[in-house]
């Protein structure tokens, strides 16, 4: 039943969204459960702004659906924006504005909003309230744009590089109120390039690259499986055919995957046994590792495993 | 699950419209009034026109059919609300452009209808306060107007319309420099040539043409209305026109982003 309160609060089928010949979005299937911190995860450019701005109704799909708590964002745009709450990554604020009078300013849009005195409290907001939206430090911009997106007290926020700019104490603070938001019944969708951030506040997670959904799952789902990794890292580079050779070596059942000319990926069910394997093996090819590390999948992994690219550049 | 407690518990809502379009505009007033250059062009360089004018005109012995202060203190007020209908309101919107304030107010319950009332009010705002300004000044250097009151708003919001049309439409198809650099070199070539201050009149045989521009035809309107307490309507017709032109232009142009 569309729009009824069990039903997904983001449903994306099919989407394709263009640029100048060069295609952002490439069918893409995406959903959101209500009541979840949904990340979508990819590398700069993988098309999750173009996504979540065709979510939040500033751009039309150009072939597929986007249904956002039951609604069209274009047709059903008027109904559907006081329902959510947004965070750009570009921009938002006049240059001359203080950042509390911005704060107030958009609660006064809203039927119900919070106290913004207290919302800017909570996100470390009062000393610079009466700062120019130009003198606030980037993290302070980000924090005032948090709480600009969620002053109206949403059903469901869409935040796009929420910590970007952030100092680690910033984004603990971010990472905590997204949580309780979270938790008094707010569905979050952010999108970020960090695994960490996903990794650890995500309910559920989608890797998206090159404009296409490439694997959905919670944290946990992603990276188990009786996967482990090792990182192998070496001096001076590999010498030729040594993905195949080390695969050979290890009885072909791990995936060696190059990630450089000094470095190699190793993914199946490895031990200890196998850290052995790959010593010896560099020993008979005369390369002298640098590190050599066993280590459960992470997200980095993951998107290494399924793109054969590093996620975070 | 009961999330009734939460501090963050949804209950989404637009805030009434006229209370976000009076939001909005008290808002863009503000922060127009609290812009040094903005406040510059909306009410010192007017006042500053004025006294010089009128002082000037004594000076000179520039010969008037009426006192000089009467002469120009209509053609001021018609200055003041280029000054902010027009290059005012075209370089706020160019940056607000520039900054993503227009994107984000899009994702606001504000819709654009309340954004342009906003804007509409947040100009009404900031002319109320020059005109005061002004007109104090004036009376103070002598000023006995005609008291066509009525006239006198027509003429102001038809100039308001006409000017704010064309400054949206310089906003939305140049950058924020650009619209900077063409909305003050605007404002300074329909000052020194554009009828606004002086009487049409003054200008020879080019009075018939200036009449024809939004800064003649206001300034003519203005003056008939504290000189006469008429309207002069031909020169509103004329603004309707510009006003319509523009807003039809912005209306093909403009982009929001």
């Amino acid at each position: 039943m569309p729009g009824s309160p069990s039903s997904p609060a983001v449903v994306v089928t099919g989407l394709v969204m263009r640029y100048a010949g060069k295609v952002a979005v490439d069918d893409l299937d995406l959903t959101v459960e209500r009541h979840t911190i949904t990340a979508v995860l990819g590398p700069n450019g993988a098309g999750k702004t173009t996504t979540l701005e065709t979510c939040e109704g500033y751009r039309r799909p150009q072939e597929g659906t986007v249904s956002v708590l039951g609604l069209d964002p274009q047709r059903q745009r008027r109904e559907l924006l006081p329902r959510i709450g947004v965070m750009l990554q570009d921009g938002g604020a006049w240059s001359g504005v203080r950042a509390m009078e911005m704060l107030h300013h958009i609660a006064r849009l809203h039927a119900h909003p919070l106290d913004p005195e207290e919302l800017g409290e909570r996100l470390g907001l009062g000393d610079c309230g009466r700062t120019p939206y130009r003198r606030l430090s980037g993290g302070q911009q980000q924090r005032l744009k948090l709480a600009m997106a969620v002053v109206g007290r949403p059903e469901l926020v869409f935040v796009d590089e929420p910590t970007a700019g952030m100092d680690p104490a910033g984004r603990r603070t971010t990472w905590a109120l997204l949580q309780e938001m979270r938790d008094d019944g707010v569905t979050v969708v952010l999108t970020t390039h960090h695994m960490d951030e996903a990794e650890r506040l995500a309910d559920q997670i989608h890797i998206i690259d090159r404009g296409g959904l490439i694997a959905t799952g919670t944290p946990l789902e992603l990276t188990r499986g009786g996967t482990s990794t090792i990182r192998l890292v070496v001096t001076k580079p590999f010498p030729e055919g040594a993905p195949d050779s080390l695969r050979a070596a290890l009885g072909h059942r791990l995936e060696v995957r190059t990630i450089s000319e000094v470095s190699l990926l190793i993914s199946g069910p490895a031990d200890s046994t196998t850290l052995a394997t790959v010593s010896a093996w560099c020993e008979d090819n005369g390369v002298l590792p640098e590190s050599l590390n066993l280590g459960q999948r992470n997200l980095e992994d993951v998107f290494l495993e399924l793109t054969g690219r590093e996620l975070a550049r | 699950m009961s999330t009734d407690a939460g501090y963050f518990s949804p209950r989404p809502g637009a805030a009434p419209l006229a209370r976000q379009v009076l939001a909005q505009a008290s808002m863009e007033a503000r922060l127009m009034l609290r812009n040094g250059e903005q406040l510059l062009l909306a009410v010192v360089i007017p006042v500053i026109v004025l006294v010089a004018a009128v002082e000037g005109a004594g000076a000179l012995d520039l010969d008037f059919s009426r006192p000089p202060v009467d002469v120009f203190a209509p053609g001021v007020l018609a200055l003041a609300v280029m000054s902010t209908a027009f290059t005012s309101l075209a370089i706020a919107t160019g940056f607000e452009r520039r900054y993503g304030v227009i994107k984000r107010l899009g994702s606001s319950p504000l819709p654009r209808s309340g954004l342009l009332l906003g804007k509409v009010g947040a100009l009404l705002l900031v002319e109320a306060l020059q005109v005061a300004v002004i007109s104090l000044v004036a009376l103070a250097l002598g000023w006995d107007p005609a008291l066509g009151y009525l006239p006198a708003l027509l003429a102001v919001v038809a100039g308001t319309a006409a000017f704010a049309a064309l400054g949206l439409f310089v906003a939305g198809v140049l950058r924020a420099e650009a619209t900077l650099a063409a909305a003050n070199l605007v404002y300074l070539l329909l000052m020194a040539g554009g009828a606004v201050v002086l009487p049409a009149s003054a200008y020879g045989a080019f009075g018939s043409v200036a009449v024809l521009l939004p800064s003649g035809a206001l300034g003519e309107a203005l003056r008939e209305a504290c000189w006469t307490g008429g309207v002069d309507w031909p020169a509103i017709l004329v603004l309707v026109v510009w006003a319509a032109v523009g807003a039809g232009l912005t209306a093909r142009t403009f982009r929001w982003e």
